[in-house]
């Protein structure tokens, strides 16, 4: 018997089969998004609250047309509208929110976890839209979803990640994802931003760009933070550019079609060069319009109550 | 009133010994160990198949009060005490006001006169406020009842205030004990640097953190000649610094927790924050070295950190809820059923680290059931199991992850000065 | 052997007998309605109706309903370019979105991909599927097909219309009308989904 899941909170764990089932719907949702009425009325009558403690527009945009596609009603609370600056805690916002009668609450939250803690607590579905350094599933999904769309496969692949491994949800959730499907993951940047012991997660680390690049079928850059500069984990951008920067040069290591991702907002011409940002073998672009098709087939699943087969 | 313990089986801590005893208690003393007592008119308690021991003592709680009688209370703290079979806590300082006055030492001790039933022995702050900085009045604590000196939880960071304050404190012949960890490599993080924090994405507190400050710790207590009491020790790094000092001669002791001899990072999956504690659950390898460490006598005494919290501060995201989790009542069951049972270490030893050995690191006329010495006993089934019910707690706390758990070892009955003050 | 099956939960409240469960000693096959010759002449029959009520194929197109009313539109196309030498673009829809008793049901069954590569707009449109029952499913066709665009005429074939009507929606074309009982079930079974090819009324067997 198929455990039945209510929430997405991570791609750990999560199987291939699991994944395909996803990714198989979110390309009848694209579908939808090439028409001329961009609209279904599949999710009539149900709620979607996105909460975002975070400042996001990309994320909280996606999932808010994914609502609308499908006709639900899409409420967003972010942090400065939120009760959370009266000091109200997580536990009891969700709770007012559940009463409310939204049916999924899709939450963005700096602190890891955060979305564990809602999910354990109130009855709608929770999809974590990202939580401290822990996952960003929907992004992974979205990432494996346009390199199986361009590649037509991701087992065997070889994918790079190249930044700040230590601070980012995003390495996290793809690593997992893109090893469940098959493919090889490389992560690349400087010591101090590779999170302990990060290898037994399955994927290779590497401190020279080079070597991340050599071969790559997929390279996915992240996002450096100025912050980080701060704390003291690296010296500079000057330096950071240049040591792991994605330019024409270093890309030309990876395979020919290679794939280059950004999960953005992108630092143009700190982790990536405009060139490659622009150039023909970046789907940044696609990623984005990606990333609506996958929070649709999330939200249609999850709003019925609970039915992303979960792997044995 | 004249009580007779019949038919148990007497733990001598100092021996290393059982042997089957009665135990003749008249006002509040113990008058006789031995064979066969006959003690007509005396209120007799059969212990057939337990163990009688001295009252146990936990030189590593936090009563909370003054200040935070939302957590816990003296009084609260003390029921907690006495149904996990303490019969005496040592009570850190982080109270507020920080116990760094002769005031607020005789304000706790007051509260446990009242209270009436585990003997409380507090401990004062290191320096001013727990600041850091200047060197509390000591002397003035030692007078109103202080038996340790600590800044628990707020770690000295200054190693020259460090060396002054041990210079001191060795002066009047307190001991420092030592919450080590560095608060720079610290550095805001949640729990054990490793991969499950990685996995979790929580941010990683390195065992680096600790074992730099044990190091520097012990330098310190050879240069000052101070004796040294390590907090908590929680790494693998840490029980070699201690061990290898010890061999040098340096006046250095250690405490370890249940929850670091028990369980690992990996509770902390599913961010439960009753996991959240500092020092961090450590990995396997640390689990490991300090359960050897507790049998080569590395590691001198079991006490629990019992650190209440209220429901609402706890019911957070991770980074959010403070650091902590109650053990009064869950450590005598861990104790015996990780370690005795586990055969890490024999009853006797057990009972000698809650016993003898912090009432050494301590100063105390305690831990002895011998002819003349106050009557604190502690009477444990070895053969009863429960599981462990947060909602049956006697102290105010209920952040422990060991719901749920089953224990097989656990008190029965706890007597201070010839009094029951906890049965089952 | 099942004949096939989908996942039980995705069956739950399905209005138009579609994905019937055929499971050896639950269900009972009661009698063949219509068999390989029999769906072959109702085709071609349909195939020429939809010819001559529209006088030829002018800006006519198909969609079939997934997913049995693929092949059966992909066979219809075949049987009219036989007869008038004019290829007739042919559509697959999905309605899954556009159910209305997604909300009864959990989980929520897989959405295939609609495929319509031509404009709807202006086209005399014929909707395909293999039973009616409560018009239902076809209610939701017409509106997944009206999001596509503006279409001059909707027109249905059906290859058995069983009866039990709950909205005012009627077929144009039909292979068979069959009377059934509620509790009977329709399994068409073709070629291309199922390996074989006949029609057959279904009931719970009560033992």
């Amino acid at each position: 018997m198929a455990r039945m899941k209510k929430d997405l909170l991570g791609l750990e764990g999560a199987g291939e089969r699991e994944i395909n089932q996803i990714l198989d719907m979110a390309a009848s949702m694209k579908e939808i998004m090439g028409r001329q009425i961009k609209k279904v009325p599949t999710l009539r009558g149900k709620t979607v609250v996105n909460m975002f403690y975070e400042p996001s527009t990309r994320t909280r945009t996606s999932f808010e047309l994914a609502a609308k596609y499908l006709s639900a009603d899409a409420v967003n609370i972010s942090s400065s509208t939120s009760s959370a600056v009266k000091g109200e805690s997580l536990k009891d916002t969700a709770a007012t929110i559940a009463a409310l009668g939204a049916d999924v609450v899709v939450l963005r939250h700096p602190m890891a976890g955060a979305p564990h803690l809602l999910a354990g607590t109130i009855k709608p579905a929770v999809i974590n839209a990202g939580d401290g350094a822990h996952e960003h599933p929907t992004q992974a999904l979205l990432d494996l979803f346009t390199v199986r769309e361009k590649k037509g496969r991701i087992s065997g692949l070889q994918v790079a990640i190249v930044g700040d491994i230590t601070h980012s949800r995003v390495a996290r959730s793809d690593i997992w994802g893109f090893t469940a499907m098959g493919a090889s993951v490389r992560l690349c940047g400087p010591a101090t931003l590779i999170p302990a012991e990060i290898e037994r997660t399955g994927a290779r680390c590497c401190t020279r760009m080079e070597d991340a690049l050599e071969g790559a079928d997929v390279v996915i850059m992240l996002r450096i933070q100025l912050e980080r500069q701060r704390q003291g984990l690296f010296p500079g951008i000057r330096e950071y550019g240049r040591l792991y920067g994605l330019n024409r040069e270093r890309l030309a290591l990876a395979a020919r079609d290679a794939l280059v991702m950004h999960p953005g907002p992108v630092n143009r011409g700190v982790e990536i060069s405009h060139d490659v940002a622009d150039g023909v073998q970046s789907v940044i672009n696609e990623q984005v319009t990606n990333g609506v098709a996958v929070r649709m087939a999330l939200l249609y699943l999850l709003a019925g109550g609970g039915a992303v087969e979960a792997a044995d | 009133m004249r009580l007779l313990i019949k038919g148990g089986t007497v733990v001598d801590p100092v021996a290393g010994s059982l042997a089957e005893s009665d135990v003749l208690v008249e006002n509040g003393v113990i008058t006789r160990v031995g064979r066969g007592i006959a003690a007509p008119g005396a209120k007799v308690i059969e212990a057939g198949g337990k163990l009688v021991a001295p009252g146990l003592i936990d030189m590593h709680v936090h009563l909370r009060e003054p200040g935070h009688e939302a957590k816990e209370t003296v009084e609260t703290g003390c029921r907690a005490a006495v149904r996990g079979g303490f019969t005496a806590v040592a009570c850190m300082p982080n109270t507020s006001p920080v116990a760094d006055s002769r005031a607020v030492i005789r304000y706790i001790l007051e509260r446990a006169r009242e209270a009436g039933l585990a003997r409380v022995y507090p401990v004062g702050a290191l320096t001013r406020g727990s600041g850091g900085e200047e060197l509390s009045e000591m002397a003035d604590l030692k007078e109103a009842g202080a038996v340790a000196l600590s800044d628990d939880g707020r770690p000295v960071a200054n190693p020259g205030v460090m060396r002054r304050a041990m210079q001191y404190a060795g002066m009047l012949g307190l001991p420092v004990i030592s919450h080590c960890e560095d608060p720079d490599l610290a550095d805001g993080g949640v729990m054990n640097e490793g991969y499950t924090a990685t996995r979790l994405g929580l941010k990683g507190i390195p065992g680096a953190a600790e074992e730099v400050m044990v190091a520097r710790d012990i330098i310190l207590a050879g240069l000052t000649g101070c004796r040294l009491h390590i907090a908590h020790v929680s790494t693998a790094g840490s029980v070699r610094l201690i061990r290898e000092a010890k061999a040098r001669g340096i006046p250095v002791t250690a405490e370890v927790t249940p929850h670091h001899f028990t369980l690992t990072d990996r509770a902390v999956e599913g961010y439960d924050t009753s996991t959240k504690v500092n020092p961090p659950l450590r990995g396997e390898a640390d689990v490991a070295a300090i359960r050897e460490a507790l049998a080569d006598g590395t590691i001198d005494v079991i006490a629990t950190d019992h650190a209440p919290h209220t429901p609402e501060e706890k019911d957070v995201e991770y980074d959010r809820a403070p650091f902590g989790m109650v053990g009064l009542e869950t450590a005598v069951g861990l104790v015996w059923t990780e370690l005795v049972a586990g055969g890490v270490i024999s009853p006797a030893r057990a009972i000698a680290m809650m016993t003898v050995n912090p009432a050494s690191v301590l100063g105390l006329e305690a831990g002895l059931l011998a002819p003349g010495s106050a009557a604190d006993i502690t009477v444990i089934d070895p053969e009863l199991e429960e599981r462990v019910d947060p909602d049956t707690f006697y102290s105010k706390g209920r952040n422990t992850p060991f719901a749920g758990r089953l224990l097989k070892g656990l008190p029965v009955m706890t007597m201070v000065g010839g009094k029951i003050v906890y049965r089952r | 052997m099942p004949l096939y099956r989908h996942g039980q939960a995705f069956l739950r409240g399905l209005p138009e007998g579609k994905g019937v469960v055929v499971m050896p000693g639950s269900v009972r096959q009661k009698a063949v309605i219509l068999d390989r010759e029999g769906i072959r002449r109702a085709l071609t029959r349909i195939a020429h109706e939809i010819i001559e009520r529209n006088k030829g194929t002018e800006n006519l197109a198909l969609i079939g309903i997934r997913s049995r009313g693929v092949p059966l539109a992909r066979r219809l196309a075949q049987r009219i370019l036989q007869i008038e030498g004019r290829e007739v673009p042919v559509g697959m829809l999905d309605i899954t979105l556009y159910r209305d008793d997604l909300g009864t049901l959990s989980p929520h069954p897989q959405v295939q991909r609609t495929e319509v590569d031509f404009r709807v707009e202006g086209k005399t449109i014929v909707l395909v599927d293999d039973v009616m029952f409560t018009g239902r499913t076809i209610r939701a066709a017409l509106d997944a097909v009206m999001d596509l665009g503006r279409p001059k005429l909707i027109q249905l074939a059906v290859l058995v219309d069983r009866g039990h009507r709950e909205l005012p929606i009627r077929a144009d074309y039909v292979g068979k009308n069959v009377p059934t009982s509620r509790r009977e079930d329709v399994a068409v079974l073709l070629d291309e989904t199922d390996g074989d090819e006949k029609v057959i009324i279904t009931e719970e067997d009560k033992t």
